[in-house]
């Protein structure tokens, strides 16, 4: 059957380059390793807070820290996936071979996003489990209320991250200018967007920060998100669904 | 087989191909000549259904591309040597293209071992050389065991040795009954390879035959003939008298006459009944190559002129001699015209443009007397080559390459497949 050959060879190729491992193990590292100092410095200033902000200190938010710059390797993963196989010209090969390309961009992101959710869980577990060991007595237990939900959330949210960018690259093609787009929106432009008074309103709609919600436990006291972890994780999911449907869209109309 | 009907292709306002039709059949090499930027390499990735026509509409087997069914076990294609992810070892590669297609990983051995890269095949494809990038793309195309082959370049930076093999590939694979389609810009490599010749330029059909036809309707024989360079009205009687006896006479760059129509002893029994001396007279053979570049002198898009290196030059000390611009720089801007009665049997030409060593012109050592070389510049008016700007002086060229070209080109002539089996396209069909 097409699509299990589809998914075979995605895999081969997925596993037998180098830069897959670099960015996958690079998220690790910067997740966890960031998410375990933040934790930590967390619990020595915890005393030093005032009684509000002792309040809304969400623990497990905080050993979520390192996810700000550890999806920026999920994004050059997603993008680098796709936009291999047009910066080397593989793409003529592959789609002569399987011409439905329907089937092909299915099976290549397929393969991808499992992987991608296969090493996200396991992040967003471990930085979990030794944010929490950082933070001692201040920290929480999975079994806490909406614990889970974050932790698997967030695994969701750094998978949804690399499917997002495979979207866009499979619009965009070129891995540079995919690039180019991603990394600043998400390092800058939206967090800009979401700290500025007058913007705030739109930037809580963009993909990170509504995906973002999910990792959240204790909502803070002047919380006026209109919507809920699910809630924002399902706006995330519907700008991915877009970006995959403009990439689908234009791989299937455009000359290879 | 492969089948285009009034194929065109438009990016924006360009047209990259228009109106091409044409059939490839199995059993056969066809060869898929033209220029640079002709729309070989658009028309085959349209037959792949990589890209989508403007207009008309190419088939495989009668089935469009995308229709076809498990493509890839039909259809064999090598588009772009260097399409390989550079850090993927070649086995890995390629294992993950039979993946696509549903062959087992036992192939990838098979034909990692056919091109020659079976030592190599862990190794990662960003230390391959371009040939073998060629050999590594050629196993792709072979992977599927496929009824149709396309190659696109396929021996772009092969060493002689990959060159002979790529050839006698494809007539194997060609024998086999399969449908072989080769593109290349090079007329020479073409005549031994292919059975069949489509040329393009500029995206039309300039020609759609066989090498055998291809060669009768455009290499013709000619002879030099170069009288004193002392004495101008000589050349002019002897030009005057080959005229009246039906010969078609034009004059060549350095001054000798290039006489087409008449065989060799004739020219000079002319010459003798008009009185004229000879200092040369020498029989030639126009190159293929040379027919296809006059096809398609009119459609190159990309023509080099001389480099003028202004501002870069100390003005020449008076007396000294203007530097001899070396042979073929500067694109030919000028062929000879297509020999008399074109495609006829030529009373010259005819005998001896198959079995051309044995014929009267068809030495093939004979053109080595470098016809465009500065010949005695001092003494010679004519051959003097005085440094024009851009296009004109590359009309020094011409010769060059029909001497370069001839040697290569003729002698294999009767080895090819034209000259042995002639029948076997026809056959096939």
């Amino acid at each position: 059957m097409t699509a299990a050959q589809v998914v075979r060879s995605e895999w081969t190729k997925i596993r037998s380059v180098a830069s897959t491992v670099w960015t996958l193990s690079l998220a690790v590292v910067v997740t966890i390793a960031l998410g375990m100092l933040i934790s930590a410095l967390s619990a020595n200033g915890f005393d030093g807070m005032d009684p509000r902000q002792r309040l809304s200190f969400d623990p497990t938010l905080t050993s979520f820290a390192g996810m700000s710059l550890g999806q920026l390797a999920m994004i050059v993963f997603g993008v680098l996936v796709v936009s291999n196989e047009y910066s080397t010209g593989m793409i003529r090969t592959s789609l002569a071979a399987v011409p439905q390309r329907g089937v092909f961009l299915a099976g290549k992101l397929g393969v991808a996003t499992a992987l991608a959710l296969v090493v996200s869980t396991a992040t967003a577990f471990a930085a979990f489990f030794l944010g929490q060991a950082m933070l001692g007595a201040h920290g929480a237990s999975l079994g806490d209320d909406g614990v889970l939900r974050a932790v698997i959330g967030g695994g969701l949210y750094m998978t949804l991250i690399a499917v997002f960018s495979m979207g866009v690259a499979t619009m965009l093609r070129s891995p540079m200018l995919s690039l180019g787009i991603l990394m600043p929106f998400f390092f800058l432009v939206s967090g800009i967007l979401g700290n500025v008074d007058a913007t705030r309103r739109i930037g809580r709609f963009l993909p990170d920060q509504a995906g973002s919600r999910i990792m959240r436990v204790v909502v803070p006291l002047d919380d006026d998100t209109p919507y809920g972890p699910w809630g924002g994780l399902g706006i995330m999911v519907l700008w991915v669904v877009a970006a995959l449907a403009g990439g689908y869209l234009l791989l299937k109309k455009r000359d290879a | 087989m492969i089948e285009a009907v009034g194929l065109t292709k438009r990016y924006g306002d360009k047209t990259a191909v228009y109106n091409l039709s044409f059939q490839v059949r199995p059993g056969a090499v066809t060869g898929f000549l033209g220029p640079n930027g002709s729309g070989k390499s658009t028309t085959m990735r349209m037959i792949l259904g990589l890209d989508n026509p403007t207009a008309g509409h190419v088939t495989i087997g009668g089935y469009p591309y995308r229709m076809l069914p498990n493509a890839a076990r039909q259809v064999g294609a090598l588009l772009d040597a260097k399409a390989v992810h550079g850090g993927r070892s070649a086995r890995n590669h390629l294992l993950s293209l039979a993946q696509l297609s549903g062959i087992p990983a036992r192939r990838v051995d098979e034909v990692l071992g056919v091109v020659g890269l079976h030592e190599v095949a862990r190794r990662r494809s960003k230390g391959f050389s371009l040939g073998m990038g060629q050999r590594l793309g050629i196993a792709a195309a072979l992977l599927g065991d496929p009824q149709v082959l396309l190659f696109d370049e396929p021996v772009n930076g092969l060493d002689p040795e990959g060159i002979l093999w790529v050839r006698n590939l494809m007539k194997s694979l060609a024998a086999e009954g399969r449908t072989v389609f080769v593109s290349s810009h090079l007329m020479s490599e073409m005549a031994l390879t292919a059975d069949h010749l489509i040329v393009i330029g500029r995206g039309q059909l300039l020609s759609d035959m066989s090498v055998k036809d291809f060669i009768s309707a455009n290499s013709a024989d000619f002879a030099r003939v170069r009288t004193p360079d002392t004495e101008p009205r000589q050349r002019e009687k002897l030009s005057a008298a080959l005229t009246g006896a039906g010969a078609r006479v034009l004059p060549e760059q350095d001054g000798a006459l290039r006489v087409t129509g008449l065989p060799l002893p004739r020219v000079s029994d002319i010459a003798h009944e008009a009185g004229v001396r000879l200092w040369e007279l020498s029989p030639h053979q126009a190159s293929l190559e040379e027919a296809y570049m006059r096809m398609t002198q009119g459609v190159v898009d990309y023509r080099s002129t001389t480099d003028q290196r202004e501002g870069f030059h100390e003005p020449l000390p008076p007396g000294t001699q203007p530097p001899v611009p070396v042979p073929g720089q500067g694109q030919p801007g000028w062929y000879a015209p297509p020999p008399p009665g074109q495609g006829g049997p030529h009373p010259a030409a005819a005998p001896g443009v198959p079995q051309a060593p044995a014929g009267p012109y068809g030495a093939p050592g004979a053109s080595g007397a470098v016809p465009g070389a500065p010949v005695a510049p001092a003494a010679n008016p004519y051959a003097r080559p005085v440094p024009r700007p851009g296009r004109e002086a590359a009309a020094d060229a011409p010769p060059a390459v029909a001497a370069t070209a001839a040697p290569a080109a003729t002698p294999a002539v009767p080895a090819g497949p034209a000259g042995s089996d002639v029948t076997k396209p026809e056959d096939a069909r």
